[in-house]
């Protein structure tokens, strides 16, 4: 699996350069800080809140509902941010109904992933906080949080790396185009739509050209899950 | 959360009325035709085919999974069991797209060249394996979504096996049975539930999988998307938005699709409550997690 993209080195040193797939990786980083922006102060949010709060009725609904929204298909999604986002409030195909799109995926998995690693923050930590008379949501704030850093950070960057590869919300959110960002309202070019649809040109060129995109994109993917890889071995070497 | 929930669900069913009101039977006709004051528009062969291609994927990746989760519970020496289990996590982590692109350009020639020509050759009479093998057919894609859900079954179903307590293994090998029979009698039956949980979650994930479907199933529409035979060309719901959406013209069309991604939602929502309520009642015998 890993092989075949490599074979395509060549070409894609050269293709970067102008007309190349420079846009496609400036739209994907875009929609990487973007939908970071949108989804990881949100997802945390929830996750703390499943964590810390979460001992009633609602949350338990919640949290089965957080599970499935988990497994969503990723193209259910984009339709329903076409209908709410694209038709209803922008009008058009635009950067930041991507990042929407995309953000509605990585809530979900945050939300999760911060809600397993404080509920491994041992409890006495937030009893002695509690005893010094801190209030509860300073204690979550001030104590239990940096206990539950590295987990965080783990999480969060897998889930990012998770959206950086979704192609299908993309499709019918920022649509792809060629050129360099225009806009946070206009269509975006991004590096899975730029493979998708150069793996269907019958050109060889842009057949060469949509491999080096993957290339690109598995390494942006794989350097992500190695960063994640270390740090949780850094971890547990504490 | 819940908010997200009901967004999603609501404006997927308030597109719907558009289409219900042309369509009573979108559910089970099989034309699709976008032509202008000729619509006509029905789901059935992609529903078959979704349907199709995700069981393919069960046959082939879940006996795969399994006998990985087993081996890296059971058997594996320590020094494998890391290596492994990590390539598997990886796998996971690769982009659709580019199992996709790797399906288009390499994977599709080896399964015409090395199993279906000489399947049609010797075995074409039987119905399911008839027509001329192209390579981008049914058959193409079920096997890449099986490896796709592989990472996921397989992850499971080792949390699920290494949450076997240990006294039925020593209660089985202290009456006389072989490590096989440990295994298939004892630990596959404790684990049952949560085995099949994660399966029904490997078929959710099977079911909702866009990229490398639309990119590898050919792409028919109409009657002849309907599966009869393994090597055809034919399409998923989720391929079918995938590929026509943009290209829909008129508000009837992309209600036709809306529709169908209403069907394919549906869907997904019951394979996942019912795999949920499977490993979640395992999880009240055990007590342990599961990520």
């Amino acid at each position: 699996m890993r092989g075949a993209p490599q074979i395509s080195l060549n070409f894609l040193t050269q293709s970067t350069s102008g007309g190349g797939i420079g846009p496609a990786i400036q739209g994907t980083l875009i929609l990487i800080g973007l939908t970071s922006l949108i989804g990881i102060p949100l997802g945390i949010l929830s996750g703390v809140y499943l964590a810390e709060f979460g001992n009633n009725k609602y949350a338990a609904t919640m949290r089965t509902v957080n599970d499935i929204l988990t497994e969503f298909p990723s193209i259910v999604v984009g339709i329903t941010v076409y209908g709410v986002i694209v038709i209803a409030l922008i009008g058009e195909y635009s950067a930041i109904a991507g990042a929407i799109a995309l953000s509605f995926i990585l809530i979900p998995i945050v939300a999760r992933t911060t809600e397993e690693s404080l509920k491994l923050v041992p409890n006495n930590v937030r009893e002695a906080s509690l005893a010094l008379g801190v209030h509860k949501w300073r204690t979550t704030l001030s104590v239990v949080l940096p206990a539950a850093k590295s987990g965080l950070v783990t999480g969060t960057l897998l889930a990012v790396a998770r959206i950086a590869g979704e192609t299908a919300p993309l499709i019918m959110t920022i649509l792809g185009n060629r050129y360099f960002f225009q806009g946070l309202t206009q269509p975006m070019a991004a590096l899975p739509l730029e493979i998708w649809r150069d793996s269907l040109q019958p050109q060889v060129s842009l057949q060469a050209q949509g491999w080096g995109a993957a290339l690109i994109l598995i390494l942006i993917v794989l350097s992500l899950n190695i960063a994640v890889r270390i740090a949780s071995i850094g971890r547990l070497k504490k | 959360m819940i908010i997200l929930l009901i967004t999603g669900y609501t404006l997927t069913t308030g597109s719907v009325p558009v289409l219900q009101r042309f369509g009573s039977n979108f559910f089970f006709g099989t034309a699709w035709n976008p032509v202008e004051g000729r619509e006509l528009f029905g789901a059935l062969p992609y529903v078959m085919g979704t349907l199709v291609t995700s069981g393919i994927a069960l046959l082939i990746g879940v006996p795969l999974s399994l006998g990985i989760a087993i081996f890296l519970v059971e058997m594996a020496p320590r020094a494998l069991r890391v290596p492994v289990g990590y390539l598997v996590e990886l796998l996971a982590a690769v982009p659709s797209v580019i199992y996709g692109l790797w399906g288009l350009f390499i994977f599709r020639y080896w399964m015409l060249h090395y199993i279906e020509t000489p399947i049609s050759t010797y075995l074409g009479w039987i119905p399911i394996f008839s027509g001329t093998p192209f390579g981008l057919d049914i058959f193409t894609a079920g096997t890449i979504l099986a490896i796709m859900i592989i990472p996921t079954v397989a992850s499971i179903s080792k949390e699920v096996i290494s949450a076997v307590p240990n006294s039925i293994r020593e209660g089985a090998y202290s009456i006389g049975a072989t490590k096989w029979e440990v295994i298939r009698y004892w630990i596959l039956s404790y684990g049952r539930s949560g085995i099949f949980g994660a399966v029904i979650l490997g078929l959710g994930r099977a079911v909702g999988e866009t990229m490398a479907v639309s990119m590898l199933i050919g792409n028919a529409t109409g009657p002849a998307a309907i599966p009869t035979s393994l090597f055809k060309p034919s399409q998923t719901m989720a391929s079918l938005i995938a590929n026509g959406f943009l290209e829909a013209t008129g508000s009837l069309e992309v209600a036709a699709y809306i529709g169908v991604g209403l069907i394919l939602l549906l869907l997904s929502l019951l394979i996942n409550v019912v795999a949920h309520v499977m490993v979640s009642r395992l999880l009240k015998v055990k007590g342990g997690a599961i990520e």
